[in-house]
């Protein structure tokens, strides 16, 4: 019933990988090249096991599902961010070069330091459910509109793998700025009634060119987050709503 | 030499660390959480299916409570479980959605009216009742009841973890990650009582070692699956917390032979689809495309328990029903009769999962999947309260631990849900005993020092062997061949059916590995900091030993429970075999550890042993189960005539309410069990 779909025989794959261990003294960013057979199946997940178990055992780089869940291995991949881990080896050329991605600290080669960057972005923009009331966990919980629980659960499958910070062209001239993850981000906590932040309080803190005015909408992130999350219209969405309050308040308007 | 002091040190970041976390520094308590990734990466993340609670708000789980679920837990756990415990968990877990309801976890909400579900593959029609809209919803899972199952499509996991993690950063609590505990730093205490104190802590970046030393210290590390060549789990799944905890000598592990097989993972990489495919109405098939598991299981069919389904399948492929491929043969699951919209709606990471690694469409084609290893019931043995018999100020809690809900096999669904209930309650106990005069530190740092200076003298001999075996001899090591020949080990010998001449090999075979292992030279790569090679052969150094503690476990239970099957002792056993199996290993230098016996008591179980309900019935029956059955049904028969209500007749039977933390002892409601609103 399935398709076999790699059924040709093994292709001889050529890798250039980035290497660079700024932890290493004296050490400096090469570009380095491993030759590898391809197996039926493979991703960049194992072709990269393999090449640290026989050719270099100091390679670096991360993978803990290995199933497109977590979100630890995005990198560079021919010059595209993506997550190696869900990328089959035959849906590339043979000759395929990784890099890490760019933005976040290097760790090594291709291993960078998403966690600590969403962290800091997590607190700057309190992405958590703001209330004051105390619950009762004994009583029947609140009820929510079925529709709105999963446009809410659209929003909240970003798995903070950064893809979209290292495809986006604002990033690169600003640095404080909070990129599609942190406007999805947004977006998400706008629309939970849980949260009882109004918006003029999402108004500060995105309401400026780090935030939502910051985004020049070239869309380089929905392209490459692998949740396929609607970045897109959820950036237009806050714009509108942020500008309509930015005109209310006219002092706040930074642009 | 660096030593951070804290009040609690929790050593892991998934869904049953951050939530001892927050429960600790919500009591007022200094916490820090170490992970080896950021904890939105850990494996509670890949949870896909859904979190039971017993809240009985859809028609299909209309007349659940908590005398259901816990029925259902004890069963599924083929009598294993500690009862207590399971009635602690399934009256917190209500609770525990609730909370996390709360705490932002879009759950899959019920919309009222007419729904068609898939059941036994035929379209059936459900009513939600008015008064359920909106309320969290919930799907079937094997071996329940009930529709019991909740869920946020399938990303269930995924949704509990970053409510949780966010939880904790608006609570300011301290987590370090790319941080791996390598060493419990422990000694004997004022009062005479062996103590844990703490960690050595090695930085994944720097390759700094510190020591964290704490008045308590709680291991939630996951599981152990990552001992077997192919496993659902995540590859940091590799049992360190419960080596750690092994290698101090005097911390027990409890029933370490007890995994779990997932019926449906993908082949050939061990990518697990949920069982919320076969919850939904998917359904296996054959190679000749036959639904074979009502001729096995008439009643329960594709969604009879895990072991049991897992058994089936590997019968089945045993008769020639397989289908071949060049990775073995496997069988097809089928969800194309669910429709492409539940598909992509509900079912979407399996969806994803089918495109992005098999290259095929679930809505059209059938997916190859075969049972592979999933789960680790066993872990490291607490008490109730979540703290070591045997080392003071030490805990563990979620899959890590064995305080022992799951028993020989554990629920579907009841897994998440009991990462979360022990994050609550143990966080509790903690904040309870850190309260009393007894936890104050008083460990000397000649001591913390001693253990930082052991730790670094391990890794150096693995980076220089040469200049720890100058004459060369014993050879050294590659420990990426050491390790794979543990997991073939495993996968081969130690699987979903097991008898006593592989176990032995097994058990042999990996004594000899342990020997080897002390012989590893990490090659090629010989810097201290970030460095994968040197990580691999530590890492692998304890695996061997949480391999044998599982091969070694199996080997000596001459009895079939859940999930462990002996085709030599096909019966379960109670006459004999009603007991945990508890591990210890006082002797580094032996290639064994120390093996005793936990009895269970059924002459205070609220549930007797019976008959599980597969198969035919050939237990080998204890004499006490029938003189208990008896009692209860005595004092059932009393407290009906008299009129009591459920609350009461199990108060009597086992009575637990009183071992929970004060704040978690209220009632429960539900639609069918209103508060009086004077009473909310
Ligand atoms: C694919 C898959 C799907 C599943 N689906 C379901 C489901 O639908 N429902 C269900 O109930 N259960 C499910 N389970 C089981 C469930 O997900 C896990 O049992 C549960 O999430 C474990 O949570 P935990 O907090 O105990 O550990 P984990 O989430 O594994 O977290 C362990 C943490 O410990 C850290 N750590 C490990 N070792 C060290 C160390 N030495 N030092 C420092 N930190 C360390 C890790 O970084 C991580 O943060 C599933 C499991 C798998 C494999
Ligand atoms: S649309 Fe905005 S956020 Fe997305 S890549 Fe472009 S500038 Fe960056
Ligand atoms: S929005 Fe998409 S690309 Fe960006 S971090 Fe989230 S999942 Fe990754
Ligand atoms: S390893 Fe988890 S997404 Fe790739």
């Amino acid at each position: 019933m399935t398709k076999d779909n790699i059924s040709r025989s093994a292709r001889q794959l050529i890798f250039n990988i980035l290497r660079f261990d700024p932890h290493l003294k004296g050490d400096r960013p090469r570009m380095e090249r491993f030759e590898i057979e391809e197996s039926s199946g493979m991703t960049l997940f194992i072709a990269l096991n393999d090449i640290r178990r026989n050719h270099d055992a100091s390679l670096k780089f991360d993978f803990v599902c290995r199933a497109g869940i977590c979100g630890s291995c995005a990198m560079v991949i021919n010059g595209k961010p993506g997550l190696a881990c869900h990328t089959l080896t035959a849906s590339l050329d043979t000759e395929i070069t990784l890099a890490p991605l760019p933005v976040f600290e290097l760790i090594g080669d291709l291993s960078v330091y998403t966690g600590n960057w969403m962290r800091g972005l997590n607190e700057r923009l309190e992405t958590w459910i703001h209330e004051q009331e105390e619950h009762d966990f004994t009583r029947i919980e609140e009820p929510m509109e079925p529709d709105l629980a999963d446009e809410i659960y659209e929003l909240d499958r970003c798995i903070e793998c950064g893809c979209c910070i290292a495809g986006c062209g604002t990033v690169q001239m600003r640095e404080e700025f909070i990129g599609a993850v942190g406007l999805n981000k947004i977006a998400r906590y706008q629309l939970d009634p849980r949260d009882k932040r109004s918006d003029e309080d999402y108004y500060d803190l995105i309401g400026d060119e780090d935030g939502v005015f910051g985004c020049m909408t070239l869309l380089g992130c929905e392209d490459v987050c692998p949740k396929n999350l609607p970045l897109q219209s959820k950036i237009a969405y806050l714009r509108r709503k942020m500008l309509k309050i930015g005109l209310k308040s006219p002092k706040k308007i930074c642009f | 030499m660096k030593i951070i002091y804290t009040d609690v040190l929790v050593i892991g970041g998934g869904l049953a660390g951050l939530r001892t976390a927050t429960g600790v520094k919500a009591r007022g308590y200094d916490v820090v959480v170490l992970s080896l990734v950021p904890p939105k990466r850990s494996h509670s993340a890949a949870a896909q299916g859904g979190m039971q609670a017993s809240l009985a708000n859809s028609a299909m789980g209309e007349g659940d409570n908590e005398d259901v679920h816990f029925e259902d837990t004890i069963k599924g756990s083929d009598w294993g479980a500690d009862q207590q415990v399971a009635r602690m968990f399934v009256d917190t877990a209500p609770k525990a959605i609730r909370e996390l309801a709360a705490w932002g976890v879009p759950w899959t909400r019920i919309q009222r009216g007419n729904h068609q579900a898939i059941i036994n593959t035929e379209s059936v029609t459900i009513n939600e009742q008015n008064q359920a809209h909106g309320l969290i919803n919930s799907r079937d899972f094997g071996g329940t009841k009930k529709w019991r199952t909740c869920y946020t499509a399938d990303g269930t996991g995924h949704s509990m973890l970053y409510a949780m993690d966010n939880k904790a950063q608006e609570q300011k609590i301290d987590i370090q990650e790319r941080m791996e505990a390598i060493a419990l730093i422990h000694d004997e205490s004022s009062n005479g009582k062996q103590r844990c104190y703490g960690a050595v802590v090695r930085n994944l970046m720097t390759g700094e070692l510190s020591a964290y030393i704490a008045k308590a210290t709680t291991i939630a590390t996951g599981g152990y699956g990552r001992i077997f060549s192919v496993s659902t789990n995540a590859i940091i799944c590799e049992g360190i917390g419960q080596a750690i905890a092994l290698e101090t000598g005097i911390a027990t592990l409890g029933n370490m032979e007890a995994i779990q097989f997932h019926p449906t993972a993908i082949v050939p990489v061990g990518i697990l689809t949920t069982e919320g495919c076969r919850g939904d109405g998917g359904v296996l098939r054959d190679v000749d495309g036959y639904r074979f598991m009502p001729d096995y299981e008439p009643e329960k069919k594709d969604l009879a328990s895990r072991d049991v389904v897992s058994r089936r399948m590997q019968e089945h492929i045993r008769k020639g029903k397989g289908v071949a491929s060049r990775y073995g043969d496997h069988l097809w699951l089928d969800i194309t009769l669910l429709g492409r919209e539940h598909i992509e709606k509900n079912l979407r990471e399996v969806n994803d999962i089918c495109k992005n690694f098999l290259g095929i469409d679930p809505a059209e084609e059938w997916i190859p999947v075969r049972p592979t290893q999933h789960y680790s019931m066993g872990g490291i043995r607490t008490k109730y309260t979540g703290e070591s018999a045997t080392l003071k100020g030490l805990y563990a809690c979620g899959e890590a631990a064995c305080w022992d809900l799951h028993g020989f096999n554990r629920l579907g669904g009841n897994s998440v849900s009991e990462t979360v209930v022990s994050g609550m309650l143990v966080a509790e106990y903690i904040a309870d005993y850190c309260a009393t005069i007894e936890s104050s530190i008083d460990i000397n740092s000649d001591v913390i020092e001693w253990f930082i200076r052991a730790e670094e003298n391990k890794l150096d001999c693995l980076l220089n062997y040469e200049q720890h075996h100058q004459d060369k001899s014993p050879p050294p090591e590659d420990a990426y061949k050491l390790r794979e020949a543990m997991e073939t080990i495993m996968m081969d010998k130690v699987g979903i059916f097991r008898n006593g001449k592989d176990l032995q090999q097994a058990v042999d075979e990996l004594q000899i590995l342990l020997q080897r292992s002390k012989n590893i030279s990490v090659r090629r790569s010989k810097s201290k900091a970030a460095n994968p090679a040197l990580e691999n052969a530590y890492r692998t150094q304890k695996m061997i030993k949480i391999a044998l503690t599982a091969a070694y476990g199996a080997l000596l239970r001459t009895e079939s429970r859940g999930a462990h099957s002996r085709e030599d002792f096909p019966q379960r056993n109670d006459k004999e075999w009603l007991k945990r199996t508890i591990i210890q290993w006082p002797d580094a230098n032996k290639t064994l550890p120390e093996v005793s016996y936990e009895a269970l008591n059924i002459m205070k179980m609220e549930l007797p042993p019976g008959f599980r309900g597969y198969g035919t019935d050939s237990t080998v029956v204890h004499l006490d189960s029938e003189k208990r059955q008896q009692a209860i049904k005595d004092i059932q028969d009393e407290y009906h005539t008299a009129g009591n209500d459920r609350f009461s007749l199990q108060n009597k039977l086992m009575p637990y309410k009183a071992l929970l933390p004060p704040k978690y002892r209220g009632k429960n409601e539900r639609l069918n069990e209103r508060f009086d609103d004077d009473q909310g």
